[in-house]
């Protein structure tokens, strides 16, 4: 359980990374972050690169920002820590700074960062399902210049997202949010500590007792994190009832096929899909009014 | 290639040759023989390996040594005042919250970081604290409550 042999670079801007990532664009060199994800993946040796870019002393990748329009602009480095304590998000992004309060425990909040979650795309994540659901824009620095790309098509398949090998995350953009909106998180996992079993968001805005527009979002069903559209159909433009709220939530494992892995049986899963997607819209409705 | 890094470590200065490749627990206990820190799941999940790295704590098996070049490190060796215990240490030996002591170095430590940034943590708080941390021993309820008397005794001794 000792990774194998590599040469360390660190880089103290964001040019040093590219071009440490440049020299070795190939499968040989990865980004280290918080490390928490790669760092046991090369201990099991499940990934050997031969190089590693350390990004986390570059000091202009770790900030939070209001952007001009309302909305937030967080650097790829920024820890889960430095996000959920942060003031600035608790006013303008409450939701992000609870899924980030809760994500792991301390000392995973106090290393693990953002931008190292994105790009790391585990399906089971706590922030991709927020992440698709909120409309999150990832700013991209390459060889060639800048570039964002929206949540739906940064998240491409397992493990796998729209970033190049020779590109870094260097930004979350996070656009301004719209208001009579609640948002609702929850995650099901057996430790406090432990990523999700089924992971589902939702966000609804009201008008009056009609839903004027609503989103939701389920993780660790499938490859990425996946909209529950048949949901979203039933819901919006609805006057909103209880009974409504439930035929909405059982729609959500419509057409979702989850895995049976060591966690939980596919069965389960689509069940807990349903209860989940229930618990979401209902917070969400009561945080909206 | 061996990098040499300088380290605080307990407020020393110490200095070691490692590669890129070595863990900072390895290096922390393997070459500077502070054998406080435990090596339990080495994947993050244990907390045994837990210390305090420029004022947080973290998991020192998830990171390399080469990356803890220039900080300054508290271990639990770090601790104990002259000869005397510090507050939360005598807490965990006067609730009987230490049996095999595996996952005490790492547990006192982040209560001792939770005491600060609150001095009245509820139940719930302390539970959230030690979220990182599996105690195969105890059951967890002597430990909850040294952390509790702990937490008092710190916030009393500061006045
Ligand atoms: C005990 C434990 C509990 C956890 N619990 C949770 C949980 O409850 N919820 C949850 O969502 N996650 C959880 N995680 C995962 C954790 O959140 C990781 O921090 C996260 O998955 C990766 O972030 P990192 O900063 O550690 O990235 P790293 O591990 O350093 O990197 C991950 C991957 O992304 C790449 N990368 C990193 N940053 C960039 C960048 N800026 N640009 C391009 N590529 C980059 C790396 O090359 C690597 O391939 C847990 C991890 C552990 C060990
Ligand atoms: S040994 Fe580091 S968390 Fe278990
Ligand atoms: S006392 Fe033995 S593991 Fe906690």
């Amino acid at each position: 359980m000792r990774p194998a042999e590599f040469e360390y670079h660190e880089s103290r801007t964001v040019e040093e990374a590219l071009s440490f990532l440049q020299l070795r664009g190939d499968e040989g060199v990865k980004v280290l972050a918080g490390g928490l994800s790669l760092v046991p993946m090369m201990k099991l040796r499940l990934a050997q690169p031969a190089h590693l870019v350390d990004i986390t002393k570059i000091p202009t990748l770790s900030y939070i920002e209001e952007s001009g329009n309302g909305g937030l602009r967080i650097g790829a480095l920024t820890t889960y820590a430095a996000v959920s304590g942060s003031e600035l998000v608790q006013k303008r992004c409450p939701i992000l700074a609870e899924v980030t309060g809760i994500l792991g425990d301390p000392q995973i909040r106090n290393v693990g960062t953002i931008g190292g979650n994105i790009s790391n795309a585990d399906p089971a994540s706590d922030i991709g399902p927020m992440a698709l659901a909120l409309d999150v824009e990832m700013g991209i620095a390459g060889p060639q210049g800048r570039r964002t790309v929206k949540a739906a098509d940064f998240y491409v398949d397992l493990f796998t997202t729209a970033l190049d090998a020779g590109e870094l995350l260097v930004e979350i953009v996070i656009p301004p949010l719209p208001s009579q909106t609640g948002f609702s998180y929850t995650k099901l996992n057996q430790r406090r500590a432990d990523m999700g079993i089924v992971n589902a968001f939702s966000s609804v805005t009201l008008d009056g007792d009609i839903v004027k527009d609503v989103k939701v979002t389920v993780g660790a069903v499938a490859a990425t994190p996946v909209r529950a559209l048949q949901t979203e159909k039933i819901l919006k433009g609805n006057v909103l009832t209880d009974e409504l709220i439930v035929e909405a939530a059982n729609a959500a494992a419509d057409g979702i096929k989850p895995e049976t892995d060591v966690h939980a049986t596919a069965e389960y899963r689509t069940e807990m899909v349903k209860v989940l997607v229930k618990r979401t819209l209902t917070q969400a409705v009561k945080r909206a009014r | 290639m061996k990098k040499t890094i300088t380290m605080t470590v307990n407020g020393q200065i110490m200095k070691a040759e490692v590669e890129p490749r070595t863990l900072l627990i390895d290096c922390l206990r393997d070459q500077l023989g502070l054998s406080g820190a435990k090596v339990g799941c080495v994947v993050g999940k244990c907390g045994a390996c837990t210390i305090i790295l420029n004022g947080l704590t973290v998991k020192s098996c998830m990171m390399f040594a080469v990356q803890a070049d220039g900080a300054e490190i508290m271990t639990i060796e770090g601790l104990a005042g002259d000869g005397e215990l510090h507050p939360m240490q005598q807490a965990f030996t006067d609730k009987s919250a230490v049996q095999c002591g595996f996952c005490t170095s790492g547990m006192v430590l982040t209560a001792t970081q939770l005491a600060k940034d609150h001095p009245n943590a509820s139940e719930e708080e302390i539970k959230d604290a030690i979220g990182g941390h599996i105690c195969r021993c105890t059951g967890y309820v002597a430990i909850v409550d040294a952390i509790k008397e702990g937490c008092k005794r710190m916030s009393e001794q500061q006045g």
